[in-house]
């Protein structure tokens, strides 16, 4: 660093309101030129304190609030909050519930895939492609509502089971949608696989080495993206475990390789929803539980941005003694600070966007500066 | 109705600022900009720049960080303005009331002139939004010209 006091660098903020990001998050850029040197980023202005809010809340109508943790994968925290309470509860869930489970976080994974390769299309500055595929988006987002009643929050999950089944008609009906959504897909994938001016902004831009990805921790995608096959869906909850599923992995590291991954993943999905549908049993949806949470369990589940990890305490009454969320994008931004350096400013937003940074998911906690204060 | 006014109204510029929302509403906002809800074809065009906006969108509840960004952004944007407030939580604080580091609704932070309830609030929902929004901005905008 010593070579650095000589010179002068110029400091500019992206963020906390950028077109590129619909959520605030402020990145401190120290540029040389063009070449990034240094990045601070700098979090907090979606903080609200929900863990609080969870211990004051009645532990049933935490379902409601984990859920708005994150509206693009608000299933998978109240499914992942649910399991943990059943954990403590040792609640057994039926088996067509946990069939339902997983119908419905694929088809969660699936939106968020798709909003995700749209607003990195944008990001890149191809707007038709993210046109397109918001529209196809749309195709889910009908599932959805057909559902539950809703676009964004299904609101399906219980402690011990789901509250919504579903008949033969909104059966078919996922069929259908699911196979358009295929034949929209395959008209899109070649581009983000092959078109010259994607690989130009994809190809060799954010790499981050195997073994850097795992020695900071990333999660989901992002690790993925970097050849190590990590995957909680691998643990077999829910119903993942009869699924036969496998997880998807690229070696080139880039911003190319996690765009991929989650390309294919899309296509995964829509495979494990499809399976889902053959397998599923007859039977009860709920098993009711009286009996408040009295214990500690931890519960591990993949989201589509990576591991989520929920800890919870009961102390035997109707409020809890302690929740603790680690969302998947808060081990993700150490390697994004990494892949940044020696970058050019150009090339910021399509790896910000690669890691796919969820900020209302990452607020769980506040730096004090003490000095600053 | 004056030229300055008759533009205003055929072309509104939205910023769109994310105080703190389960990211629901900004889905959706982006969802009313693109082919099936098509907001374009009002020419309501999502703008990144808070001195070009008319129309300042906002989501989520306020909080003990955001509300000078908050307000800052508001200052920034030339009159007449108008300020939509998106979902339950950035009308009232909705589900996040009771949450340690949330002041409630933006209107504690700055005026508000329309609010859209839901949660998350409908496409549809917050294209009506817009149109009242407009008709607010029409009459500031002839109090102007006058």
């Amino acid at each position: 660093m010593s070579e650095n006091k000589t010179k002068k660098f110029t400091v500019f903020p992206f963020g906390p309101q950028h077109p590129v990001l619909p959520e605030p998050l402020q990145l401190k850029f120290t540029v040389d030129e063009e070449r990034i040197v240094e990045v601070v980023p700098n979090l907090g202005y979606v903080h609200r304190g929900i863990e609080r809010a969870c211990e004051l809340n009645d532990y049933r109508r935490n379902i409601y609030l984990c859920e708005r943790i994150c509206g693009i994968c608000n299933f998978m925290h109240a499914m992942s909050y649910c399991e943990t309470i059943e954990k403590i509860t040792d609640a057994e869930v039926p088996d067509r519930a946990r069939y339902l489970r997983t119908v419905w976080a694929e088809l969660s994974r699936l939106q968020s895939h798709l909003l995700w390769l749209g607003l990195f299309a944008d990001g890149m500055g191809f707007e038709s492609l993210f046109m397109q595929l918001w529209r196809d988006r749309e195709i889910v987002l009908e599932l959805t509502e057909k559902t539950a009643g809703h676009r964004i929050h299904l609101s399906t999950c219980a402690i011990g089971g789901v509250r919504k089944d579903m008949d033969e008609k909104l059966i078919a009906a996922y069929r259908s949608g699911l196979s358009g959504l295929r034949r929209k897909m395959d008209a899109v994938a070649p581009v983000f696989r092959n078109d010259r001016s994607v690989k130009a902004k994809t190809e060799g831009k954010g790499i981050l080495p195997k073994s850097r990805a795992v020695h900071l921790g990333a999660v989901g995608p992002t690790i993925r993206g970097s050849g190590v096959s990590q995957d909680m869906r691998t643990l077999g909850y829910e119903a993942y475990g009869e699924l036969d599923f496998t997880p998807i992995t690229y070696d080139s590291e880039d911003v190319y390789a996690r765009t991929q991954v989650r390309l294919d993943e899309v296509y995964q999905s829509i495979d494990l929803i499809n399976r889902a549908l053959d397998q599923m049993p007859d039977g009860p949806i709920l098993s009711k539980s009286t009996m408040f949470p009295d214990g500690t369990a931890i519960n591990r589940i993949e989201q589509p941005r990576g591991e989520v990890f929920y800890y919870v305490v009961g102390n035997g009454t109707i409020h809890l003694e302690r929740v603790r969320i680690r969302t998947p994008t808060l081990p993700n931004i150490p390697p994004l600070l990494e892949m940044l350096i020696g970058h050019e400013v150009a090339d910021i937003p399509p790896i910000v966007l690669s890691i796919d940074p969820c900020i209302s998911c990452t607020e769980r906690i506040t730096y004090v500066n003490k000095e600053a204060a | 109705m004056k030229t300055k006014t008759k533009a205003r109204l055929k072309s509104p510029w939205v910023l769109h600022y994310d105080c703190g929302s389960c990211n629901g509403c900004d889905i959706e906002i982006l969802a009313a900009l693109t082919p099936k809800f098509d907001a374009e074809r009002f020419g309501i065009v999502n703008i990144g720049d808070p001195k070009q906006a008319d129309l300042l969108v906002v989501t989520g509840p306020a909080n003990r960080r955001n509300h000078r960004v908050l307000k800052r952004l508001y200052d920034q944007m030339p009159d007449p303005k108008v300020v939509m407030a998106v979902g339950t939580c950035a009308s009232t604080g909705g589900i996040f009331h009771n949450c340690p580091n949330t002041l409630g609704g933006i209107d504690k932070v700055i005026p508000v002139d329309v609010y859209v309830p839901g949660c998350a609030a409908r496409p549809e929902q917050i294209i009506d939004g817009v149109v009242l929004a407009l008709q607010k901005l029409s009459e500031m905008s002839e109090k102007e010209d006058d």
